[in-house]
Order: C-alpha cells, then sequence, then structure tokens
C-alpha cells in the first residue's frame, strides 16, 4: 500500500501548484476589470452567443465507438499478463473476443457510421 | 479489523461530497464534473481494498470513457446558456423523506447484522472472519480468472459490447428521411 | 468493513435521491452510475473482509464496470433520440405513454 504514497503525493502536489500558482497571481495583479476586459476571448474580434454552444451531433458516434473500445482494452491487460502461462489457449480466447467485436466495427463501416457526413 | 486510516476518511469525505454535488448542482454540466471527482475517489477506495485492476479499470472506463460520453451527451443536448432550468422535479420532499430513511435501514442493517450473527466457535461476527488471504498478484489472477473459470462470461461480454455498439449506432444516427 | 458497507449505503442512498429528483435524464444516468458504484464497493469490501480466497468478488465488478460501460452508451443514445425528437431531455417531456 505504501507504494500509492507517491500517488497521494503527485496529487496533492498537483493542486497545490495550482492553487499557489493562483493565489499568487490573485495576490500580484492589479484588479481593474471592465467590460472589454470580461468577454469571452474570440481572437480579438466580438464573440457571437456564449461560449455554451451546442456540440456537433456526428462527434457522437466516435465517442461511442471510443467507449466500447475502451472497455476492450481494459480486458487486453489481464490477457497479456497471463499470455506467457496460457499460451495458445488464451490467444485463441481473445481473437475470438476481439473478431466479435470487430463485427461491431465493421458494422459501422458499412453503415457509414465512421463517415463525416 | 483494522480501522480504516485517514486516507478512507479523506476518500469516504470526497466520495459522498461530491456525489451529493452530482445530485444538487443547478448546472448540469458541473454535476458531471463533479461525477468525475466521486468516481475518482472510489477508484481510491479501490486501491484501499487491494483491487488495483478494478481501480485501473474504473479510471480508464468510468473516468476516461463513460464520463466523457457523458459530458458529450450534455453538449449536445442540454441548453446550458439559460441558467434558470430548474434540475429537480416536484418530489423533492418525497425523494429526500425516501433516500433518508432508505440510508438509515441499510446502516441500521449493516450495524445489527454486526451485532447479531456471530459464530458458535469463536464469537464475533460472521463477517470479521477472513477465510483464505488475497492473491498477492491482483492483475494475474483476475487475467486467469478471466481465462479459465470466467471464460463464457468474458466472451459474453464481447457479445454485450456488440450488441450495445450497435444497437447505440441505429439509435445515434440520423435516419435518411 | 463496517465503514466501507456504510460508505457504500450512503453513496447509494444519494444516487437513489438523484434518480428520484432529477429531472434530467442525463442527470439521472450519472445517479445511477453512483448507485453501480456503491455496489461495486460493497462487493470489493466483502471480498477482501469476507471470502478472501480468490477474487471473485472483484471479478464480478470488473463485468458490473462493463455492463454499465454498455448501458451508459446505450442510454444516451437514447437521450439523443429523445432531444431529435423532443427537443428537450427532460422527463416531462416524455409523458406520451403516461396514463
Amino acid at each position: 500500500m505504501t507504494e500509492y504514497l507517491a500517488v497521494l503525493i503527485f496529487i496533492f502536489a498537483g493542486i497545490g501548484i495550482v492553487l499557489f500558482t493562483f493565489l499568487l497571481s490573485r495576490l500580484l495583479r492589479p484588479i481593474n476589470p471592465y467590460h472589454e476586459k470580461n468577454i469571452n476571448y474570440e481572437c480579438a474580434e466580438n464573440p457571437i452567443g456564449t461560449s455554451w454552444v451546442k456540440f456537433n451531433n456526428r462527434f457522437y458516434i466516435f465517442a461511442l465507438i471510443f467507449v466500447i473500445f475502451d472497455v476492450e482494452v481494459v480486458f487486453l491487460f489481464p490477457w497479456a499478463v497471463v499470455f506467457g502461462q496460457l499460451g495458445l489457449y488464451a490467444l485463441v480466447e481473445m481473437v475470438i473476443f476481439i473478431g466479435i467485436l470487430f463485427f461491431g466495427i465493421f458494422y459501422a463501416w458499412r453503415k457509414g457510421a465512421l463517415k463525416w457526413v | 479489523m483494522a480501522e480504516p486510516g485517514i486516507v478512507f476518511w479523506i476518500l469516504a469525505v470526497v466520495t459522498v461530497a461530491s456525489a451529493v454535488m452530482v445530485v444538487t448542482l443547478k448546472n448540469i454540466f458541473h454535476c458531471a464534473l463533479a461525477l468525475i471527482l466521486c468516481l475518482f475517489s472510489v477508484a481510491g477506495i479501490y486501491i484501499l481494498l487491494n483491487a488495483e485492476f478494478l481501480a485501473a479499470a474504473q479510471v480508464l472506463i468510468y473516468v476516461g470513457a463513460v464520463a466523457i460520453l457523458m459530458i458529450f451527451a450534455i453538449m449536445l443536448t442540454s441548453n446550458l446558456a439559460s441558467k434558470a432550468i430548474r434540475q429537480s422535479n416536484e418530489q423533492v420532499m418525497v425523494g429526500t423523506v425516501v433516500s433518508v430513511l432508505f440510508c438509515g435501514g441499510m446502516l441500521a442493517l449493516i450495524y445489527l447484522t454486526d451485532k447479531a450473527i456471530v459464530s458458535e466457535e469463536t464469537g464475533v461476527a460472521f463477517w470479521r472472519q477472513v477465510r483464505g488471504t488475497l492473491p498477492a498478484d491482483n492483475v494475474a489472477s483476475l487475467g486467469g480468472y478471466l481465462m479459465t473459470k470466467f471464460m463464457l462470461p468474458f466472451e459474453v461480454v464481447s457479445v454485450l459490447l456488440l450488441a450495445a455498439m450497435i444497437g447505440a449506432i441505429v439509435l445515434a444516427r440520423k435516419e435518411k428521411a | 468493513m463496517l465503514f466501507y458497507l456504510s460508505l457504500a449505503a450512503v453513496l447509494f442512498a444519494v444516487g437513489l435521491f438523484g434518480v428520484l429528483t432529477r429531472r434530467n435524464t442525463i442527470g439521472i444516468l450519472m445517479s445511477l452510475e453512483l448507485m453501480f458504484n456503491a455496489a461495486n464497493i460493497n462487493f470489493v469490501a466483502f471480498n477482501k473482509y469476507v471470502w478472501a480466497d480468490g477474487l471473485i468478488g472483484q471479478m464480478f465488478a470488473v463485468f458490473i464496470v462493463v455492463v454499465a460501460a454498455a448501458e451508459a452508451v446505450v442510454g444516451l443514445a437514447i437521450v439523443l433520440l429523445l432531444y431529435r425528437n423532443w427537443q428537450g431531455i427532460d422527463t416531462d417531456h416524455v409523458s406520451v405513454m403516461k396514463w
């Protein structure tokens, strides 16, 4: 358990550095806000609307396929650890696993879901 | 049973506080960020419970994928610019009563079980006797389970993921009118 | 172990509150994830403190995480479809099948 102490120290150091930087800049800077300073930064143009815009729907399909294959990759880790002991048997199992998921990406591809329309 | 250390209490407080933020904050986007914090601290709890692989899976799947998908769905659908959206319905009172009752009942059950169900031989609660020891190598033994004992669930998971993927693509694609 | 079980009970109750009171369907899904996590903490705690002979509880929790991911994918796709058909994702928009 003690090896996770490093992770804890990293987390606290990360939070601390960010807070320290904000605090320091808060202490050092002059505080003089006016309207032009407070509007959203849009490359020196006047911004149109708010920054809370809606994303385009087509991003969603990619996020969705990403989630499925993320789950698949999580299963690859323990498989890789025991692969040396189990050999061919484990390989065949994983080929079946990935093969079934491959139908999914094949379906998405055939249906044109991967195309940027 | 060893008392949980200070780390457990920090993680528990962060978990419950961010969970409360998830269910009460007005802006749904802030709720998603609080959800990420909550899932992350639950991963820390898993590490305290010697479940390293599960903690990694939690961070990869939940924090890395599901929470991002939630944020995507929020950005796709919610009208975040209007600040006056009422996020909770008229059942707040009922919901509070029900969940406080539920929580109290669960806690009472846990402590009563600890008091009541005592094994005859040792005189301590049934669930305070640890049987066996956890395997030292977490990931390797989980991998061994996946490849041998849990082989069928493992393959069925891939069928489930395939079904989820095809179903979601069918649902999410814009049909050509 | 009692502390872990109590934490899971509190987390589950918070999730239950969220499911009962949220109007936004994505909020309901997020509360559901909280409840899944509470169940997972229970599985892993019992695995460590009661039946440490093997990692069955952790295995179960891994499958729960995976099934929750699949559920989130399909659920959010349904949310997207709701948005497309009703121009809003609050649960009181979708009352067509309510008697």
